[in-house]
Protein backbone atom coordinates (compact mmCIF):
# COMPACT_ATOMS: atom_id res chain seq x y z
CA UNK A 1 0.00 0.00 0.00
CA UNK A 2 1.74 3.09 -1.14
CA UNK A 3 0.15 5.71 1.07
CA UNK A 4 0.67 3.83 4.31
CA UNK A 5 4.39 3.74 3.68
CA UNK A 6 4.89 6.98 1.81
CA UNK A 7 8.67 7.06 1.70
CA UNK A 8 9.59 3.70 0.28
CA UNK A 9 6.51 2.85 -1.65
CA UNK A 10 6.16 6.32 -3.12
CA UNK A 11 9.51 5.96 -4.87
CA UNK A 12 8.88 2.40 -5.86
CA UNK A 13 5.51 3.40 -7.25
CA UNK A 14 6.91 6.10 -9.50
CA UNK A 15 9.65 3.79 -10.72
CA UNK A 16 7.09 1.14 -11.45
CA UNK A 17 4.95 3.60 -13.34
CA UNK A 18 7.92 4.50 -15.48
CA UNK A 19 8.67 0.85 -16.15
CA UNK A 20 5.08 0.18 -17.09
CA UNK A 21 5.10 2.99 -19.56
CA UNK A 22 8.27 1.69 -21.19
CA UNK A 23 7.57 -2.00 -21.27
CA UNK A 24 3.84 -1.86 -21.77
CA UNK A 25 1.88 -4.66 -20.18
CA UNK A 26 4.94 -6.88 -19.69
CA UNK A 27 6.26 -5.03 -16.66
CA UNK A 28 2.99 -5.31 -14.76
CA UNK A 29 2.44 -8.90 -15.82
CA UNK A 30 5.94 -9.98 -14.85
CA UNK A 31 5.49 -8.44 -11.43
CA UNK A 32 2.14 -9.97 -10.71
CA UNK A 33 3.21 -13.48 -11.78
CA UNK A 34 6.16 -13.13 -9.47
CA UNK A 35 3.81 -12.22 -6.64
CA UNK A 36 1.52 -15.04 -7.59
CA UNK A 37 4.25 -17.67 -7.40
CA UNK A 38 5.37 -16.22 -4.11
CA UNK A 39 1.85 -16.40 -2.76
CA UNK A 40 1.17 -19.92 -4.03
CA UNK A 41 4.49 -20.91 -2.56
CA UNK A 42 3.32 -19.51 0.73
CA UNK A 43 0.08 -21.38 0.43
CA UNK A 44 1.73 -24.70 -0.27
CA UNK A 45 4.09 -24.06 2.61
CA UNK A 46 1.05 -23.34 4.73
CA UNK A 47 -0.44 -26.64 3.66
CA UNK A 48 2.83 -28.33 4.42
CA UNK A 49 2.79 -26.67 7.81
CA UNK A 50 -0.67 -28.04 8.50
CA UNK A 51 0.42 -31.49 7.43
CA UNK A 52 3.72 -31.26 9.20
CA UNK A 53 2.18 -30.03 12.42
CA UNK A 54 2.13 -33.52 13.87
CA UNK A 55 5.72 -33.95 12.74
CA UNK A 56 6.79 -31.10 15.04
CA UNK A 57 8.48 -29.04 12.25
CA UNK A 58 5.89 -26.20 12.23
CA UNK A 59 7.74 -23.35 13.98
CA UNK A 60 9.76 -21.88 11.13
CA UNK A 61 6.93 -22.23 8.64
CA UNK A 62 4.54 -20.45 10.95
CA UNK A 63 6.87 -17.44 11.12
CA UNK A 64 7.01 -17.31 7.34
CA UNK A 65 3.28 -17.69 7.12
CA UNK A 66 2.80 -14.76 9.49
CA UNK A 67 5.02 -12.57 7.38
CA UNK A 68 3.21 -13.68 4.25
CA UNK A 69 -0.15 -12.93 5.80
CA UNK A 70 1.04 -9.45 6.77
CA UNK A 71 1.85 -8.82 3.11
CA UNK A 72 -1.63 -9.73 1.88
CA UNK A 73 -3.46 -6.47 2.67
CA UNK A 74 -0.54 -4.51 1.25
CA UNK A 75 -0.58 -6.43 -1.98
CA UNK A 76 -4.38 -6.13 -2.23
CA UNK A 77 -4.25 -2.36 -1.83
CA UNK A 78 -1.30 -2.28 -4.19
CA UNK A 79 -3.36 -4.12 -6.76
CA UNK A 80 -6.19 -1.61 -6.35
CA UNK A 81 -3.90 1.40 -6.45
CA UNK A 82 -2.16 0.20 -9.58
CA UNK A 83 -5.55 0.33 -11.32
CA UNK A 84 -7.31 3.26 -9.62
CA UNK A 85 -4.28 5.51 -9.07
CA UNK A 86 -5.84 7.14 -6.01
CA UNK A 87 -2.77 7.20 -3.80
CA UNK A 88 -1.44 10.67 -4.79
CA UNK A 89 -4.89 12.15 -4.09
CA UNK A 90 -5.28 10.27 -0.84
CA UNK A 91 -1.76 11.13 0.26
CA UNK A 92 -2.37 14.83 -0.43
CA UNK A 93 -5.62 14.56 1.51
CA UNK A 94 -4.43 12.60 4.54
CA UNK A 95 -0.86 13.86 4.90
CA UNK A 96 -1.46 17.55 4.32
CA UNK A 97 0.23 20.02 6.60
CA UNK A 98 -1.72 21.74 9.34
CA UNK A 99 -0.69 24.98 11.01
CA UNK A 100 0.84 25.21 14.48
CA UNK A 101 -1.67 25.54 17.27
CA UNK A 102 -4.24 23.25 15.70
CA UNK A 103 -6.45 22.09 18.56
CA UNK A 104 -9.64 20.28 19.45
CA UNK A 105 -11.82 23.08 18.06
CA UNK A 106 -10.69 22.01 14.61
CA UNK A 107 -12.53 18.70 14.99
CA UNK A 108 -15.98 20.33 15.06
CA UNK A 109 -16.28 20.12 11.27
CA UNK A 110 -15.56 16.40 11.15
CA UNK A 111 -17.82 15.92 14.17
CA UNK A 112 -20.62 17.57 12.19
CA UNK A 113 -19.91 15.32 9.24
CA UNK A 114 -19.97 12.30 11.51
CA UNK A 115 -23.36 13.45 12.82
CA UNK A 116 -24.59 13.67 9.22
CA UNK A 117 -23.30 10.19 8.41
CA UNK A 118 -24.96 8.85 11.55
CA UNK A 119 -28.24 10.51 10.57
CA UNK A 120 -27.96 9.07 7.07
CA UNK A 121 -27.29 5.54 8.27
CA UNK A 122 -30.00 5.49 10.95
CA UNK A 123 -32.39 7.19 8.51
CA UNK A 124 -31.83 4.50 5.89
CA UNK A 125 -32.74 1.82 8.40
CA UNK A 126 -35.75 3.72 9.74
CA UNK A 127 -37.02 4.01 6.16
CA UNK A 128 -37.29 0.21 6.08
CA UNK A 129 -40.17 0.34 8.56
CA UNK A 130 -41.60 3.83 8.11
CA UNK A 131 -44.74 4.29 6.00
CA UNK A 132 -45.22 7.85 4.78
CA UNK A 133 -48.97 7.62 4.19
CA UNK A 134 -51.03 9.91 6.44
CA UNK A 135 -53.14 7.08 7.89
CA UNK A 136 -50.23 4.68 8.49
CA UNK A 137 -47.38 7.00 9.48
CA UNK A 138 -48.20 7.25 13.18
CA UNK A 139 -48.81 3.51 13.41
CA UNK A 140 -45.52 2.67 11.71
CA UNK A 141 -43.64 4.96 14.10
CA UNK A 142 -45.34 3.12 16.94
CA UNK A 143 -44.18 -0.16 15.46
CA UNK A 144 -40.59 1.09 15.16
CA UNK A 145 -40.56 2.40 18.73
CA UNK A 146 -42.34 -0.42 20.51
CA UNK A 147 -41.96 -3.61 18.50
CA UNK A 148 -39.11 -3.60 16.00
CA UNK A 149 -35.88 -5.02 17.44
CA UNK A 150 -33.67 -2.12 18.60
CA UNK A 151 -36.13 0.19 16.87
CA UNK A 152 -36.31 2.47 19.88
CA UNK A 153 -32.53 2.77 19.87
CA UNK A 154 -32.23 3.52 16.16
CA UNK A 155 -35.10 5.99 16.23
CA UNK A 156 -33.64 7.59 19.35
CA UNK A 157 -30.27 7.97 17.65
CA UNK A 158 -31.94 9.64 14.69
CA UNK A 159 -34.17 11.84 16.80
CA UNK A 160 -31.50 13.04 19.24
CA UNK A 161 -28.80 13.00 16.59
CA UNK A 162 -30.69 15.65 14.68
CA UNK A 163 -30.37 18.04 17.60
CA UNK A 164 -26.72 17.09 18.02
CA UNK A 165 -26.08 17.85 14.37
CA UNK A 166 -27.71 21.28 14.60
CA UNK A 167 -25.69 22.11 17.71
CA UNK A 168 -22.45 20.92 16.09
CA UNK A 169 -23.15 22.94 12.95
CA UNK A 170 -23.52 26.08 15.04
CA UNK A 171 -20.39 25.33 17.07
CA UNK A 172 -18.45 24.71 13.86
CA UNK A 173 -19.73 28.00 12.48
CA UNK A 174 -18.79 29.82 15.69
CA UNK A 175 -15.28 28.35 15.55
CA UNK A 176 -14.91 29.50 11.94
CA UNK A 177 -16.18 32.96 12.83
CA UNK A 178 -14.11 33.56 15.94
CA UNK A 179 -10.93 32.16 14.38
CA UNK A 180 -11.42 34.39 11.34
CA UNK A 181 -11.32 31.33 9.11
CA UNK A 182 -13.98 32.80 6.78
CA UNK A 183 -11.59 35.42 5.39
CA UNK A 184 -9.90 35.47 1.99
CA UNK A 185 -9.50 33.03 0.27
CA UNK A 186 -12.07 30.97 2.18
CA UNK A 187 -15.21 33.10 1.64
CA UNK A 188 -16.68 30.60 -0.80
CA UNK A 189 -16.42 27.88 1.80
CA UNK A 190 -18.24 30.11 4.30
CA UNK A 191 -21.03 30.58 1.75
CA UNK A 192 -21.30 26.85 1.14
CA UNK A 193 -21.36 26.39 4.90
CA UNK A 194 -24.27 28.81 5.23
CA UNK A 195 -26.22 26.86 2.62
CA UNK A 196 -25.41 23.66 4.54
CA UNK A 197 -26.68 25.29 7.74
CA UNK A 198 -29.97 26.19 6.07
CA UNK A 199 -30.28 22.69 4.61
CA UNK A 200 -29.59 21.15 8.03
CA UNK A 201 -32.38 23.23 9.55
CA UNK A 202 -34.62 22.23 6.62
CA UNK A 203 -33.86 18.61 7.49
CA UNK A 204 -35.00 19.26 11.03
CA UNK A 205 -38.16 20.97 9.81
CA UNK A 206 -39.17 18.29 7.30
CA UNK A 207 -38.27 15.47 9.67
CA UNK A 208 -40.39 16.87 12.48
CA UNK A 209 -43.62 16.15 10.59
CA UNK A 210 -42.88 12.48 9.94
CA UNK A 211 -44.10 10.97 13.28
CA UNK A 212 -47.42 12.59 12.33
CA UNK A 213 -48.77 13.07 15.83
CA UNK A 214 -50.62 16.15 17.05
CA UNK A 215 -47.44 17.95 17.97
CA UNK A 216 -45.70 17.41 14.64
CA UNK A 217 -48.86 18.21 12.67
CA UNK A 218 -49.44 21.55 14.37
CA UNK A 219 -45.76 22.41 14.47
CA UNK A 220 -45.67 21.94 10.71
CA UNK A 221 -48.83 23.97 10.16
CA UNK A 222 -47.32 26.81 12.16
CA UNK A 223 -43.87 26.38 10.59
CA UNK A 224 -45.21 26.53 7.04
CA UNK A 225 -47.31 29.57 7.96
CA UNK A 226 -44.22 31.32 9.27
CA UNK A 227 -42.69 30.81 5.85
CA UNK A 228 -45.73 32.34 4.14
CA UNK A 229 -44.96 35.61 5.87
CA UNK A 230 -41.87 36.13 3.69
CA UNK A 231 -42.71 38.99 1.33
CA UNK A 232 -43.56 38.14 -2.30
CA UNK A 233 -42.24 34.57 -2.38
CA UNK A 234 -43.71 33.39 0.92
CA UNK A 235 -47.10 32.28 -0.46
CA UNK A 236 -45.43 30.24 -3.21
CA UNK A 237 -42.93 28.59 -0.88
CA UNK A 238 -45.79 27.52 1.36
CA UNK A 239 -47.81 26.16 -1.56
CA UNK A 240 -44.78 24.19 -2.70
CA UNK A 241 -44.26 22.69 0.76
CA UNK A 242 -47.90 21.79 1.38
CA UNK A 243 -48.63 20.83 -2.24
CA UNK A 244 -51.47 23.35 -2.25
CA UNK A 245 -53.19 25.96 -0.12
CA UNK A 246 -54.06 23.46 2.60
CA UNK A 247 -52.36 20.65 4.43
CA UNK A 248 -53.60 17.58 2.52
CA UNK A 249 -52.85 13.89 2.04
CA UNK A 250 -49.97 14.72 -0.32
CA UNK A 251 -48.15 16.92 2.17
CA UNK A 252 -46.66 14.13 4.25
CA UNK A 253 -45.16 12.12 1.33
CA UNK A 254 -43.80 15.39 -0.01
CA UNK A 255 -42.05 16.15 3.25
CA UNK A 256 -40.77 12.58 3.36
CA UNK A 257 -39.30 12.85 -0.13
CA UNK A 258 -37.67 16.19 0.68
CA UNK A 259 -36.38 14.80 3.96
CA UNK A 260 -34.79 11.63 2.69
CA UNK A 261 -33.93 12.27 -0.95
CA UNK A 262 -33.69 15.87 -2.06
CA UNK A 263 -32.13 17.61 0.94
CA UNK A 264 -29.67 14.82 1.93
CA UNK A 265 -28.52 14.65 -1.70
CA UNK A 266 -27.85 18.38 -1.72
CA UNK A 267 -26.10 18.18 1.65
CA UNK A 268 -23.90 15.29 0.47
CA UNK A 269 -22.85 17.13 -2.67
CA UNK A 270 -22.15 20.35 -0.81
CA UNK A 271 -20.13 18.53 1.86
CA UNK A 272 -17.96 17.25 -0.99
CA UNK A 273 -17.42 20.79 -2.25
CA UNK A 274 -16.84 22.02 1.32
CA UNK A 275 -14.15 19.38 1.93
CA UNK A 276 -12.51 20.00 -1.41
CA UNK A 277 -12.11 23.66 -0.52
CA UNK A 278 -10.70 22.73 2.90
CA UNK A 279 -8.11 20.52 1.13
CA UNK A 280 -7.34 23.26 -1.33
CA UNK A 281 -6.85 26.09 1.17
CA UNK A 282 -5.78 24.17 4.25
CA UNK A 283 -6.85 25.24 7.72
CA UNK A 284 -6.05 28.52 9.41
CA UNK A 285 -3.87 28.97 12.45
CA UNK A 286 -5.68 30.01 15.62
CA UNK A 287 -5.85 33.80 16.03
CA UNK A 288 -3.63 33.87 19.12
CA UNK A 289 -0.63 32.69 17.11
CA UNK A 290 1.46 35.41 15.45
CA UNK A 291 3.62 34.69 12.44
CA UNK A 292 7.27 34.43 13.42
CA UNK A 293 9.18 37.29 11.90
CA UNK A 294 12.76 37.10 10.79
CA UNK A 295 14.86 39.31 13.11
CA UNK A 296 16.25 41.42 10.27
CA UNK A 297 12.74 42.21 9.05
CA UNK A 298 11.65 43.13 12.55
CA UNK A 299 14.54 45.57 12.82
CA UNK A 300 13.58 47.17 9.52
CA UNK A 301 10.04 47.68 10.70
CA UNK A 302 11.23 49.63 13.74
CA UNK B 1 -9.22 36.96 -30.53
CA UNK B 2 -6.93 39.82 -29.65
CA UNK B 3 -7.02 41.44 -33.05
CA UNK B 4 -10.79 41.72 -33.38
CA UNK B 5 -10.79 45.39 -32.39
CA UNK B 6 -9.18 46.71 -35.58
CA UNK B 7 -9.44 43.99 -38.22
CA UNK B 8 -12.66 42.41 -39.31
CA UNK B 9 -12.57 38.73 -38.36
CA UNK B 10 -12.38 36.40 -41.32
CA UNK B 11 -15.41 34.12 -41.54
CA UNK B 12 -13.17 31.19 -42.51
CA UNK B 13 -11.74 29.03 -39.78
CA UNK B 14 -8.53 28.43 -41.72
CA UNK B 15 -7.72 32.14 -41.84
CA UNK B 16 -7.91 32.43 -38.07
CA UNK B 17 -5.18 29.82 -37.63
CA UNK B 18 -7.43 27.34 -35.82
CA UNK B 19 -5.98 23.83 -35.64
CA UNK B 20 -7.60 21.22 -37.83
CA UNK B 21 -9.34 23.75 -40.08
CA UNK B 22 -10.11 22.86 -43.68
CA UNK B 23 -10.24 25.35 -46.55
CA UNK B 24 -13.52 27.12 -46.94
CA UNK B 25 -14.78 26.12 -43.50
CA UNK B 26 -16.49 28.71 -41.35
CA UNK B 27 -16.88 26.36 -38.37
CA UNK B 28 -14.28 23.72 -37.52
CA UNK B 29 -15.45 20.17 -36.95
CA UNK B 30 -14.25 20.38 -33.37
CA UNK B 31 -16.31 23.51 -32.70
CA UNK B 32 -19.36 22.00 -34.38
CA UNK B 33 -19.15 18.89 -32.24
CA UNK B 34 -18.56 20.92 -29.09
CA UNK B 35 -21.67 23.00 -29.67
CA UNK B 36 -23.61 19.99 -30.88
CA UNK B 37 -22.84 17.81 -27.88
CA UNK B 38 -23.60 20.65 -25.48
CA UNK B 39 -26.91 21.27 -27.22
CA UNK B 40 -27.75 17.56 -27.09
CA UNK B 41 -26.88 17.49 -23.39
CA UNK B 42 -28.99 20.57 -22.80
CA UNK B 43 -31.98 19.07 -24.59
CA UNK B 44 -31.63 15.82 -22.62
CA UNK B 45 -31.27 17.71 -19.34
CA UNK B 46 -34.32 19.85 -20.09
CA UNK B 47 -36.32 16.79 -21.11
CA UNK B 48 -35.77 15.35 -17.64
CA UNK B 49 -35.61 18.53 -15.60
CA UNK B 50 -38.62 20.48 -16.84
CA UNK B 51 -41.27 17.79 -16.27
CA UNK B 52 -39.86 17.01 -12.83
CA UNK B 53 -39.77 20.68 -11.90
CA UNK B 54 -43.31 21.15 -13.16
CA UNK B 55 -44.39 18.09 -11.19
CA UNK B 56 -42.93 19.46 -7.97
CA UNK B 57 -44.08 23.05 -8.48
CA UNK B 58 -47.47 22.16 -9.97
CA UNK B 59 -49.42 22.71 -6.74
CA UNK B 60 -48.52 26.40 -6.89
CA UNK B 61 -50.01 26.77 -10.34
CA UNK B 62 -53.08 24.56 -10.22
CA UNK B 63 -56.37 25.29 -8.49
CA UNK B 64 -56.54 23.09 -5.39
CA UNK B 65 -59.69 24.45 -3.74
CA UNK B 66 -62.15 21.61 -3.11
CA UNK B 67 -65.05 23.56 -4.64
CA UNK B 68 -67.75 21.34 -3.15
CA UNK B 69 -70.50 22.10 -0.63
CA UNK B 70 -70.76 20.24 2.65
CA UNK B 71 -73.96 19.81 4.62
CA UNK B 72 -73.52 20.92 8.23
CA UNK B 73 -77.10 20.50 9.44
CA UNK B 74 -80.62 21.88 9.25
CA UNK B 75 -81.37 25.58 9.56
CA UNK B 76 -83.04 25.07 12.95
CA UNK B 77 -79.66 24.17 14.49
CA UNK B 78 -78.37 27.72 14.25
CA UNK B 79 -79.41 31.09 15.71
CA UNK B 80 -78.33 34.65 14.89
CA UNK B 81 -77.07 35.24 18.41
CA UNK B 82 -74.39 32.68 19.15
CA UNK B 83 -72.00 30.31 17.44
CA UNK B 84 -72.50 26.55 17.18
CA UNK B 85 -69.38 24.46 16.66
CA UNK B 86 -69.47 21.85 13.87
CA UNK B 87 -66.79 19.45 12.66
CA UNK B 88 -66.24 19.46 8.92
CA UNK B 89 -63.85 17.54 6.69
CA UNK B 90 -61.62 19.85 4.64
CA UNK B 91 -58.93 17.47 3.35
CA UNK B 92 -59.70 13.91 2.33
CA UNK B 93 -57.44 10.95 3.01
CA UNK B 94 -55.54 12.09 6.09
CA UNK B 95 -57.94 10.96 8.78
CA UNK B 96 -58.50 13.18 11.79
CA UNK B 97 -55.94 15.70 10.59
CA UNK B 98 -58.19 16.50 7.61
CA UNK B 99 -61.08 17.60 9.81
CA UNK B 100 -61.56 21.05 11.20
CA UNK B 101 -63.99 22.73 13.57
CA UNK B 102 -66.08 25.61 12.22
CA UNK B 103 -68.33 28.03 14.09
CA UNK B 104 -71.75 28.63 12.53
CA UNK B 105 -74.45 31.21 13.21
CA UNK B 106 -77.27 32.74 11.19
CA UNK B 107 -76.67 36.10 9.50
CA UNK B 108 -77.59 38.87 11.99
CA UNK B 109 -78.54 42.12 10.18
CA UNK B 110 -78.08 44.10 13.38
CA UNK B 111 -74.32 43.44 13.62
CA UNK B 112 -73.35 42.03 10.23
CA UNK B 113 -74.48 44.97 8.05
CA UNK B 114 -72.22 47.53 9.69
CA UNK B 115 -69.09 46.48 7.83
CA UNK B 116 -68.19 44.76 4.59
CA UNK B 117 -69.77 44.79 1.14
CA UNK B 118 -73.53 45.01 0.47
CA UNK B 119 -73.87 41.42 -0.72
CA UNK B 120 -72.58 39.88 2.50
CA UNK B 121 -75.96 38.41 3.35
CA UNK B 122 -76.32 37.00 -0.16
CA UNK B 123 -73.04 35.06 -0.19
CA UNK B 124 -73.06 34.19 3.49
CA UNK B 125 -76.65 33.72 4.72
CA UNK B 126 -74.96 31.87 7.56
CA UNK B 127 -71.77 33.26 9.01
CA UNK B 128 -69.25 30.41 9.21
CA UNK B 129 -65.95 31.27 10.87
CA UNK B 130 -62.85 29.15 10.64
CA UNK B 131 -60.88 28.04 13.68
CA UNK B 132 -57.62 28.68 11.87
CA UNK B 133 -55.92 31.61 13.60
CA UNK B 134 -54.85 34.41 11.25
CA UNK B 135 -51.51 34.60 12.99
CA UNK B 136 -49.88 31.22 12.31
CA UNK B 137 -52.78 28.81 11.88
CA UNK B 138 -53.29 27.37 15.34
CA UNK B 139 -56.87 26.36 16.21
CA UNK B 140 -58.86 29.11 17.95
CA UNK B 141 -61.71 28.40 20.37
CA UNK B 142 -64.91 30.40 20.88
CA UNK B 143 -65.42 31.29 24.53
CA UNK B 144 -69.15 31.74 25.20
CA UNK B 145 -68.73 33.71 28.43
CA UNK B 146 -66.70 36.50 26.83
CA UNK B 147 -68.00 36.06 23.25
CA UNK B 148 -64.41 35.98 22.03
CA UNK B 149 -62.32 33.71 19.81
CA UNK B 150 -59.08 32.96 21.64
CA UNK B 151 -55.96 31.32 20.25
CA UNK B 152 -53.91 29.19 22.66
CA UNK B 153 -50.57 29.50 20.86
CA UNK B 154 -49.64 33.18 20.97
CA UNK B 155 -52.62 34.85 22.60
CA UNK B 156 -54.57 36.18 19.63
CA UNK B 157 -58.08 37.41 20.57
CA UNK B 158 -60.95 38.10 18.14
CA UNK B 159 -64.42 39.51 18.77
CA UNK B 160 -67.73 37.94 17.77
CA UNK B 161 -67.29 39.05 14.15
CA UNK B 162 -63.83 37.52 14.00
CA UNK B 163 -62.07 40.89 14.05
CA UNK B 164 -58.78 41.20 15.89
CA UNK B 165 -59.00 42.71 19.35
CA UNK B 166 -55.62 41.83 20.70
CA UNK B 167 -52.48 39.83 20.07
CA UNK B 168 -50.38 39.17 16.98
CA UNK B 169 -52.97 38.24 14.28
CA UNK B 170 -52.85 40.53 11.25
CA UNK B 171 -56.40 40.21 9.91
CA UNK B 172 -59.84 38.85 10.87
CA UNK B 173 -60.56 35.14 10.97
CA UNK B 174 -61.33 33.61 7.58
CA UNK B 175 -64.92 32.68 6.73
CA UNK B 176 -66.65 30.21 4.44
CA UNK B 177 -69.17 30.77 1.66
CA UNK B 178 -72.57 29.37 2.66
CA UNK B 179 -75.93 28.73 1.09
CA UNK B 180 -79.24 27.19 2.08
CA UNK B 181 -80.80 24.36 0.15
CA UNK B 182 -84.07 22.62 1.14
CA UNK B 183 -83.68 23.79 4.70
CA UNK B 184 -80.08 22.55 5.05
CA UNK B 185 -77.04 24.78 5.55
CA UNK B 186 -74.27 24.09 3.04
CA UNK B 187 -70.68 25.27 3.54
CA UNK B 188 -68.39 25.92 0.58
CA UNK B 189 -64.88 27.29 0.12
CA UNK B 190 -62.98 29.38 2.61
CA UNK B 191 -62.15 33.03 1.87
CA UNK B 192 -60.11 35.72 3.59
CA UNK B 193 -61.12 39.23 4.66
CA UNK B 194 -59.34 42.48 5.34
CA UNK B 195 -59.88 44.45 8.52
CA UNK B 196 -63.02 46.11 7.06
CA UNK B 197 -64.45 42.64 6.33
CA UNK B 198 -64.07 43.06 2.57
CA UNK B 199 -63.88 39.64 0.94
CA UNK B 200 -60.86 38.50 -0.98
CA UNK B 201 -61.79 36.13 -3.79
CA UNK B 202 -59.39 33.43 -2.62
CA UNK B 203 -58.03 32.10 0.61
CA UNK B 204 -54.77 33.55 1.90
CA UNK B 205 -52.39 31.94 4.33
CA UNK B 206 -52.28 33.06 7.94
CA UNK B 207 -49.81 35.81 8.79
CA UNK B 208 -50.43 37.63 5.48
CA UNK B 209 -51.73 41.19 5.87
CA UNK B 210 -54.46 42.18 3.43
CA UNK B 211 -54.90 45.90 4.17
CA UNK B 212 -53.55 48.69 1.99
CA UNK B 213 -50.29 47.94 0.19
CA UNK B 214 -49.77 44.72 2.13
CA UNK B 215 -51.96 42.82 -0.29
CA UNK B 216 -49.33 43.40 -3.00
CA UNK B 217 -46.53 42.17 -0.72
CA UNK B 218 -48.41 38.87 -0.39
CA UNK B 219 -49.74 38.10 -3.85
CA UNK B 220 -52.66 35.69 -4.26
CA UNK B 221 -52.47 32.44 -6.14
CA UNK B 222 -52.42 32.75 -9.93
CA UNK B 223 -55.36 30.38 -10.29
CA UNK B 224 -57.97 32.16 -8.24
Amino acid sequence: MSFTRPRQEGNAGSRRDGADRENGADGANGRSTEELTERTGLMSRGAAQRDGHAGGNGRVDREKLKRGAAEVPISVVGWLDERAGMSPTLRAMLYRKVPKGTNWFYTLGSATMFAFVSQAVTGIFLAMYYDPSPVKAYESIGYITNEAFAGELVRGMHRWGSSVMVILVFMHMARTFFFGAYKYPRELNWLIGVVLLVLTLAMGFTGYLLPFDQRSYWATVVGVNIQTSAPFIGPYVADFLRAGPDFTATTLPRFYSLHMLLIPGLIGGLIGAHLYLVMRHGTTAPPWLRAEKKPELAREEI
Amino acid sequence: MADTSTKKRSPYAGDRGLPGAYDGETVTRRRLFEVGSMAAGGVAGAAIGLPVLGFALGPILTDQTPGDWKDVGPEEDFTPDTYVPKVMSVAAGIGEAGKTTIYVRKFNPRIDNALGPKDTQKVTPYIVITTRCAHLGCPVRFVQASQRFICPCHGGVYDGLGQVISGPPVRPLDRFYTRVERGRVLVGDRFSLDSQLNRFPNVRDPSQHLDGLWKYVYPGRPTT
